[in-house]
């Protein structure tokens, strides 16, 4: 937010006060849907009791039910109740019941639209909400299009001397080309610093700390490249298979769901060099350098691996396939596990490669970067002292158990000198995740701010899909992924394409 | 886990957390700072229930410090408790005797290596917490002039003029959400503002402390008022166009108006123990705003003559024009 005003009772020094955000209200798409019940809603609840969102602010739902502002309040009032991660406040509810609105419709109907319009402006009336809207498109990116026409039809877009912002959410197309029509199609309405794109991975504080831990500290920085980084892999498993979103998710796959956006801001993050400062404009150069030249090698079949989860034994539960999964049809193709290699043409990291896997119904749910270090040259000790040595490594855990794992060899104690493995843990503390905001907290907060340096801009995007898009086509002329049992850690040919290059997965 | 120790010594309540810590499988704990209460045998439940409630953001090597009657043979007693749903350790040494008089001989060999030291006077505060013996071996100090027993404006005061970098009392914590919401006021509006006013119950310290940082902020006169309280009941600026007012009569929820705008509600509720201390842990640095305010309060205080004249940036001639916020 730029502001050459001052307000004097604002102090940089004072950093007791939070930046509340300036009147506004938000305006959800596709409220009934489950993200807006589990995570936007209670998002917005937390911020209203944290006191970060202004008075007056107002939250506008659309969707098309039948219902009247009180049922919607009553929606909003179960899923603050039972999702918030801040205890429930009567006093915090009755300033945002105050200014809850509910606009039936569905997304052709220009009368709703109209409706919308009408609420909006009643509002910058009523609560002072001062001309400025946030349109959260919680929708199925088919609709995109139609609300974004719909928004620029009935003037909802723009306004004078106000700030009107879209907010979408992955996936941000389905390949480079879908990608660029969706923006096209966005940034023809919207300004380009208008489209916030959410990433809620970027949101964690975990995720931040990756910036924190690399750029503040000195004792990093220096061996975090070729001469001692051996490669490093990122993952992110689930343990779930795909439940009810088999109309998201099949056709789809685990590389467009989870690597395209999760796992290259991660990579981009660990692999960037140092920005000149904090800021969006920064950030965002030094990541799209880096994704600008990671490629992955030229034999895919030797070094991508995709699986598809069979029946099995999950955490003691007895699971089918995905093939049996409800409205999957028996010959899909879609890989519900995908692993890559990239190799990033820069002189820190040439000769270093990632590895990026993700996966459902895996052993466990975790995400975590794994920079894993070269062994001594040499060893004094003996050939058997160092036997059980592993390789050194820097584990960020992104989530679950949040912290900072450091694995070295240490000797056992006994008479006979063998050095093991050990690790040393920094923990976020036990219950820290619990007071610390939620991804989508953040992220909406720096929506009504308009503080755009955790969002992707399409150039990220689109860099993103130029890395994916060669693997999707190679796989889709490539028959069917091969299958693995639930409740492990993938396909066989994952591990093989680790053999090749002489590396194994670590067990997360 | 818990250990009891009777007539010990600080190595032996160092081996004690050792072997706990051991017991319980020497989990990472990551304790980012040492929190030493200084409390007595009337408060420090609540004060330890507190401060492991904040182990949570902020998990911390909490030492509870009783000191009981200076009298009789000096004797150490200590509980540690590590564990039990906290991610910190907790001791408890209670100080019989002669040691009472030398309890930062307990509390040094305690201190974490290297990490932040944070002193808490849940009730009563020395005279100069900075110059306290178990005061300076922190580099935050935390006081609650509002535990005062009688009065608290004094106390206040009292604490104000022996600050030294790193003091904070919790009478200016407790007035965070209302500094939020009059900043997030002129945020909205373009006024010029001609004068205040800050309405609390009698002796309310951090209604000195509001009307303290509004006078020096915006350089107009803040007037004081009594209410029936609880806390403070108004903050009231008096514009060109109008009036900024927050108005709270039940503890839990005001009312937010703006010239030009519609009143709306807004969730101000007094905040709890735990939630005022864990904003204080946030920041370990000086705070510099608080400084100004408390330096603006004395310099109040003072007869007309012997104020210290207005420094530059600090104070400014009233009225004050503000222009708005562009919206971007």
């Amino acid at each position: 937010m730029t502001s050459t005003r001052h307000n004097p009772l604002r102090d940089p020094q004072d950093r007791r006060l939070p930046l509340i955000a300036g009147p506004c209200s938000l305006v959800i798409f596709g409220v009934t849907g489950d993200l807006a019940r589990k995570k936007l809603i209670p998002a917005v609840y937390d911020l209203a009791n944290r006191g970060l969102l202004p008075p007056g602010f107002s939250l506008i739902g659309f969707a098309r039910r039948d219902w009247e502002d009180q049922d919607f309040a009553d929606i909003v009032y179960e899923s603050a109740r039972a999702h918030a991660r801040t205890p429930f406040r009567e006093e915090v509810w009755d300033q945002l019941a105050a200014g809850m609105r509910f606009v039936p419709g569905s997304f052709d109907d220009d009368q709703a639209f109209e409706q919308l319009a009408r609420t909006i402006s009643e509002l910058d009336v009523a609560r002072g909400t001062g001309g400025n809207h946030a349109f959260y498109l919680s929708i199925p990116p088919t609709f995109f299009p139609d609300v974004v026409d719909q928004l620029r039809k009935h003037g909802l877009a723009e306004a004078a001397g106000a700030w009107r912002r879209v907010v979408i959410e992955k996936p941000f197309g389905h390949d480079l080309h879908s990608a660029k029509e969706l923006n096209a199609i966005v940034s023809e309405v919207f300004l380009r610093e208008s489209v916030f794109r959410i990433d809620h991975y970027l949101g964690k504080e975990t995720v931040q700390n990756i910036l924190a831990f690399r750029f503040a500290n000195g004792m990093f920085e220096p061996i975090w490249n070729s001469h001692y980084v051996d490669h490093v892999q990122i993952t992110m498993a689930e343990d779930i298979g795909i439940g009810g979103r088999a109309g998201y998710y099949d056709g789809i796959g685990a590389a467009r769901d989870v690597i395209q956006n999760h796992l290259l801001q991660l990579l981009a993050l660990v692999a960037m060099e140092e920005p000149v400062s904090f800021n969006a404009y920064s950030l965002r150069i030094e990541k799209q350098k880096i994704l600008a030249n990671a490629h992955p090698p030229e034999r895919l079949d030797l070094h991508t691996a995709r699986g598809q989860y069979a029946a099995g034994w999950a955490g003691g539960e007895k699971v089918g396939g995905y093939l049996q999964e409800q409205d999957i049809a028996s010959s899909s193709t879609t890989e519900t596990y995908a692993a890559i290699r990239l190799d990033i043409e820069t002189r820190r990291w040439a000769g270093v490669p990632f590895y990026l896997r993700t996966g459902k119904r895996l052993g466990r749910r975790v995400t975590e970067v794994a920079v894993v270090f070269k062994r001594a040259p040499h060893q004094p000790f003996s050939k058997t002292a160092t036997e059980e040595l592993g390789e050194n490594a820097l584990v960020m855990r992104i989530q679950p158990d949040e912290g900072v794992t450091l694995r070295f060899g240490a000797k056992v104690p006994g008479t006979a000198m063998e050095i093991r493995d050990v690790n040393m843990d920094f923990a976020y503390g036990g219950a820290f995740v619990e007071s610390s905001p939620e991804a989508y907290e953040r992220l909406i907060l720096d929506v009504l701010l308009g503080d755009p340096p955790l969002f992707p801009q399409h150039e990220e995007v689109e860099l993103a899909w130029e890395i994916l898009d060669p693997i999707m086509k190679f796989w889709a002329g490539h028959g069917k992924p091969e299958s693995y049992p639930s409740g492990g850690w993938g396909p066989a040919s994952a591990d093989e394409m680790l053999a090749r290059d002489g590396r194994v997965w670590r067990r997360p | 886990m818990k250990i009891d120790l009777t007539d010990t010594n600080a190595s032996e309540v160092s081996a004690a957390m050792v072997r706990a810590r051991r017991a319980v499988g020497s989990p990472a704990m990551g304790m980012v700072l040492t929190l030493v209460v200084v409390t007595d045998e009337a408060t420090y439940y609540d004060a330890m229930k507190a401060a492991s409630a904040i182990s949570s953001e902020h998990p911390a090597r909490v030492l509870g410090v009783i000191r009981r009657s200076a009298r009789g043979s000096s004797e150490l007693n200590a509980q540690v408790r590590i564990g039990n749903n906290s991610s910190g350790e907790a001791v408890l040494l209670r100080l019989n005797g002669e040691v009472t008089r030398h309890a930062e001989s307990v509390v040094l060999p305690l201190l974490l290596p290297d990490s932040p030291v944070v002193v808490w006077w849940p009730g009563a505060a020395p005279q100069n917490p900075a110059e306290d013996p178990l005061g300076a071996l922190g580099q935050r100090r935390l006081t609650d002039a509002a535990a005062a027993a009688r009065n608290k404006a004094g106390a206040l005061h009292r604490v104000a003029r022996n600050y030294a970098a790193g003091d904070s009392d919790f009478a200016w914590t407790r007035l965070t959400a209302w500094r939020a919401l009059l900043a997030a006021a002129l945020d909205q509006v373009e006024v010029n503002i001609i004068d205040g006013l800050v309405a609390a119950e009698r002796g309310n310290p951090s209604a000195e402390l509001l009307g303290a940082w509004l006078e020096d902020r915006l350089g107009v006169p803040v007037e004081r008022k009594l209410s029936h309280g609880p806390g403070i009941t108004e903050a009231r600026l008096t514009t060109d166009r109008g009036t900024i007012s927050i108005t709270r009569r039940n503890g839990t929820s005001g009312v937010f108006s703006i010239p030009g705008e519609v009143d709306r509600p807004v969730a101000l509720k007094r905040r709890s123990l735990p939630e005022l201390l864990s904003e204080d842990l946030r920041r370990l640095d000086e705070d510099d705003v608080y400084a100004a305010t408390i330096r603006h309060l004395l310099d109040r205080a003072k007869p007309p003559g012997r104020r210290t004249p207005a420094k530059k940036g600090t104070k400014k001639t009233a009225p004050k024009k503000v222009t708005p916020k562009k919206a971007t």
